[in-house]
């Protein structure tokens, strides 16, 4: 009776028009968000802006006493931007490559859809001279630091498909899809000829739903953290294909033994230590296909041992009706993440401020980078939002820091990614389908 | 059996005198009723994903010979008045009925996980199931109408 009862409810459900969770975005950010019901559309909900590219003159909106630069443009889908001690710019150009393989019906139609969010659609702006997309890290110059760099190389080349980069005295890691490859260099070198050295192998294989491997260290610089995201939206490839996925590994580059650091993380991205502290910070994108209003991304500082939920539960104990079998140990543990930043914004960049050419409240306070919604009518995203930080901890609500990214007709001229703070205390902004790299500086005026 | 029906003056849309129609048609019975078997086992394994996959197949195979079996069957209804019957109107609507909810069951188990079968994807299994069934029963019916031994 109560199956009948649950049936004859979800045809009313199906028949039931406009928004099923009425709530404002804004009522899901920081750390208590609003958590809807969850409310799976008949056809999931799609929305990825046409990409139109940046005309010239044009550039993102930034707040009054700030001015935005492009840096460098003409790039290949610049993913993550990252500042070199000597204040060397590196660009991580990057995409994925292959399909993931067919289990439904469902899954070519749902690769074009991400194909089309990520800038590839068969754009041809995206293909190397060899027909390939180009997987390189690329570094910039800016010796006087005016924001326009006097030299702009190929730093690595040949890379499968990279994503985060880290320095660690002298060796250069690099987090390919499938590996954690060093490479010896020295800060001022241009160019990196010497062959990878192999630390680790980190889940790549056929399917490498999130593929994105983002990489930090630790402030000793003794330990490597790796975010692993997840080989589907929520298990539906089986658990057999989350095999140390959704988590964040904690690496010895020495040894190449690692652990599982944190768990239950979808797709941890933005990994950076909190400055001046051994707290291990990082933003993740959750799960889709429950509404238009969940599940908020999220930013947290990463507790040791910690399980944040994926695939069982969301926010803690909030328990996701499509997996099976339940697993109520595996929700005991979950945890709430510290602070939302409301639903399908893919929040894919962290950095903290370090730098003293802002003003002061901007200090020791988080940029994110949202590369923007697909999963909803309504686009969510697509900027770069700023979070006062206190004692360590965010404050306040999220401001828009960095906007335009949309057009007017709510084209996509650009979708940011990666951030990072140079040597002037000037923001970096990595644009992937705007193929351009941002700098964002305070004039006061 | 052919002889009888060719006897019977009963034309078919086909190619080179093979009756399509009657090729065709047993493939969205076969198609339909296999979801409702494999959601009905996805849901006794609790949750064996493979079950899922199985289903969404079936749907979309379903639904691209259910298709085809439909402009056939315009085509025999246009051609054959004999094939007018209350039967044979009874048993097309049931066909793009069937159709109409096996899409709207496809699009269910486009879901990722649990709730792409339960409770709402097995429910429309079983209606479309019924429906393509009483489809052939009918079918045959108008179409066999008084040859049957």
């Amino acid at each position: 009776m109560i199956r009948l009862l649950s049936i004859l409810a979800s045809v009313a459900s199906l028949a039931g028009c406009g928004n099923p969770q009425p709530i404002d975005p804004s009522q899901q950010v920081g750390p208590n968000p609003v958590l809807p019901k969850p409310a799976e559309e008949l056809i999931a909900a799609v929305g990825v802006p046409k990409i139109v590219g940046w005309k010239e003159g044009e550039a993102p909106v930034v707040p009054r006493g700030f001015r935005i630069q492009p840096m460098a443009t003409g790039l290949s889908n610049p993913r993550r931007v990252y500042v070199l001690p000597n204040g060397d710019v590196l660009v991580v150009e990057s995409q994925r490559v292959g399909r993931e393989p067919v289990d439904r019906p469902k899954d070519p139609i749902r690769d074009f859809i991400m194909s089309l969010a990520h800038g590839g659609g068969g754009a041809t702006e995206t293909q190397g001279p060899a027909g390939a997309p180009p997987q390189r890290i690329t570094l910039l110059r800016d010796s006087d630091g005016d924001g326009k760099p006097e030299l702009k190389t190929t730093l690595l080349d040949h890379l499968n498909s990279p994503f985060g980069v880290v320095l660690v005295g002298n060796d250069l890691y690099v987090a390919d899809t499938d590996a954690l490859l060093r490479f010896p260099f020295t800060p001022g070198q241009t160019k990196i000829t010497t062959p990878g050295q192999k630390v680790i192998d980190l889940p790549g294989g056929l399917i490498d739903h999130h593929w994105t491997k983002d990489l930090t260290a630790s402030p000793d610089g003794s330990r490597l953290y790796v975010g692993v995201g997840s080989n589907s939206n929520v298990q539906e490839r089986g658990a057999e294909a989350e095999t140390n996925r959704a988590a964040i590994w904690e690496v010895d580059p020495k040894t190449g033994a690692y652990r599982i650091y944190a768990s239950g993380l979808r797709n941890p991205n933005g990994l950076t230590f909190y400055p001046g502290s051994n707290t291990l910070w990082a933003v993740v994108n959750e799960r889709d296909e429950l509404g238009p209003n969940l599940v908020p991304d999220y930013m947290t500082s990463v507790r040791p041992g910690a399980f944040y939920g994926w695939p069982y539960s969301y926010y803690g104990q909030h328990v996701d009706p499509r997996v099976r079998p339940h697993r109520p140990d595996m929700v005991a543990k979950a945890i709430p993440a510290d602070y939302a930043l409301s639903s399908h914004v893919a929040a894919l960049g962290l950095t903290f401020y370090t730098g003293a050419s802002f003003p002061g409240l901007f200090r020791g306070g988080a940029f994110v980078g949202e590369h923007g919604s697909w999963n909803r009518t309504q686009p969510n995203g697509y900027r770069i939002v700023f979070i006062r930080f206190s004692g360590g901890k965010p404050v306040g609500e999220p401001h828009n820091f960095v906007a335009g990214f949309l057009d007017e007709d709510g084209n996509a001229r650009g979708r940011p990614v990666g951030v990072a703070v140079d040597r002037t205390g000037a923001l970096i902004i990595a644009d992937d389908v705007g193929n351009t790299v941002w700098r964002v500086s305070y004039t006061g005026r | 059996m052919a002889e009888t029906v060719r006897d019977a003056g009963l034309a078919r849309s086909g190619v080179a005198r093979h009756p399509l129609s009657s090729i065709l048609l047993p493939v969205p019975i076969i198609c339909f009723v296999g979801v409702l078997i494999t959601d009905l086992t996805y849901d006794g394994s609790g949750g064996n994903l493979q079950w899922v996959n199985f289903s969404s197949w079936l749907i979309a195979a379903g639904l691209v010979f259910a298709g085809i079996v439909i402009l056939l069957m315009l085509i025999d209804l246009i051609r054959l008045p004999q094939l007018r019957s209350g039967d044979g109107w009874a048993a097309f609507a049931l066909l793009i009925a069937a159709w109409v909810v096996e899409l709207i069951n496809s699009f269910v188990h486009a879901r990722d996980g649990w709730t792409a079968v339960v409770p709402l994807g097995l429910a429309l299994s079983a209606i479309g199931a019924l429906q393509i069934l009483i489809y052939g029963w009918l079918w045959h019916e108008s179409r066999y109408e008084g040859e049957r031994p």
